[in-house]
């Protein structure tokens, strides 16, 4: 078996409300930080067949929106 | 007989039934499509891609009903030339299919955002669902990712091709160019982050909404 992970990063701040609040929650703990940012994470397991190139397509067709989100695909 | 109008029913849309009501007060018939079901498109005059919180709103709004069966029939339907339109979770779910341009992200409040608010539809737009043009509707929102998002390049292109239906007179959620409303280059395909179905007789706050319904009818 092959393990994929993707992970899916919202492209400006405008479009990170979570980041936003979450940054507002560390600091409120004591947390200085200059920036946060909240994304999410997909982990794909298949067969040996499957390469790369498939797991771009997935996030290019469904897993991402190019428009807001960037992505990453990193081999396990 | 005059054919129905299909209404997409995904797990998570909310405002199906809401839709058939609208349609029985305007004496047209409304059927259910559900979600894993392919449909005979000739078997029915257009479709309506209802509001609500399909796949809870999973991965990102819309993007899993996007992908759904049903909804390849629906992009033969929008290539044929069928009226199809998208409310709030159906406008999400349109531009996650590539039917229109653009994304819905959160609002810039932050906040879920449910009120009155008035907008006018564009007096030389083309779209097909617009029921009066240069008109200010009075109709209800209620979400939290409605602020709609694009290229520049793609705003400019929706506004050169006159492809903006609906801007807000108050911007109440950040969108670009305070779009409220848009459709695709033929004018048939269409959506709206208002609520229509929610504003079909004086007593419900505003009729308005009649008029983008009722084109199916005619």
């Amino acid at each position: 078996m092959k393990k994929f992970k993707v992970e899916i990063m919202p492209r400006d701040e405008a479009l990170d409300p979570q980041g936003r609040a979450v940054k507002g929650a560390l600091e409120r703990l004591g947390f200085k930080t200059s920036d946060c940012r909240v994304g999410k994470v997909v982990v794909i397991e298949a067969n040996h067949s499957m390469k790369e190139k498939d797991i771009q397509d997935m996030a290019e067709k469904i897993l991402a929106n190019p428009l807001i989100e960037t992505y990453k695909v990193t081999q396990l | 007989m005059k054919r129905p109008v299909g209404v997409l029913r995904f797990l998570g849309t909310n405002c199906d039934a809401d839709i058939l009501q609208a349609y029985e007060w305007l004496g047209c018939e409304a059927k259910y499509i559900w979600w894993a079901d392919h449909f005979k498109i000739e078997d029915y005059c257009g479709f309506i891609l209802p509001g609500g919180f399909s796949y809870g709103d999973y991965l990102r709004c819309g993007a899993l009903a996007a992908h759904a069966p049903a909804m390849s029939d629906v992009r033969v339907a929008a290539e044929k030339g069928y009226p199809v339109l998208g409310i709030c979770n159906g406008f999400q779910i349109l531009c996650e299919a590539a039917l229109l341009p653009g994304a819905l992200t959160k609002n810039l409040s932050r906040q879920f955002q449910d009120q009155w608010v008035e907008v006018k539809s564009n007096l030389t737009g083309i779209c097909k669902w617009d029921g009066k043009k240069n008109f200010k509707y009075k109709l209800p929102i209620a979400h939290s990712m409605g602020r709609f998002i694009a290229p520049g390049d793609v705003l400019k292109s929706l506004e050169d091709k006159n492809q903006i239906w609906l801007t807000y007179t108050k911007n109440p959620n950040g969108a670009m160019l305070d779009i409220a409303g848009i459709c695709n280059v033929t004018g048939n395909v269409a959506a709206l982050m208002p609520h229509p179905e929610r504003a079909m007789k004086d007593w419900m706050g505003s009729s308005d909404g009649a008029h983008i319904l009722g084109k199916l009818n005619s």
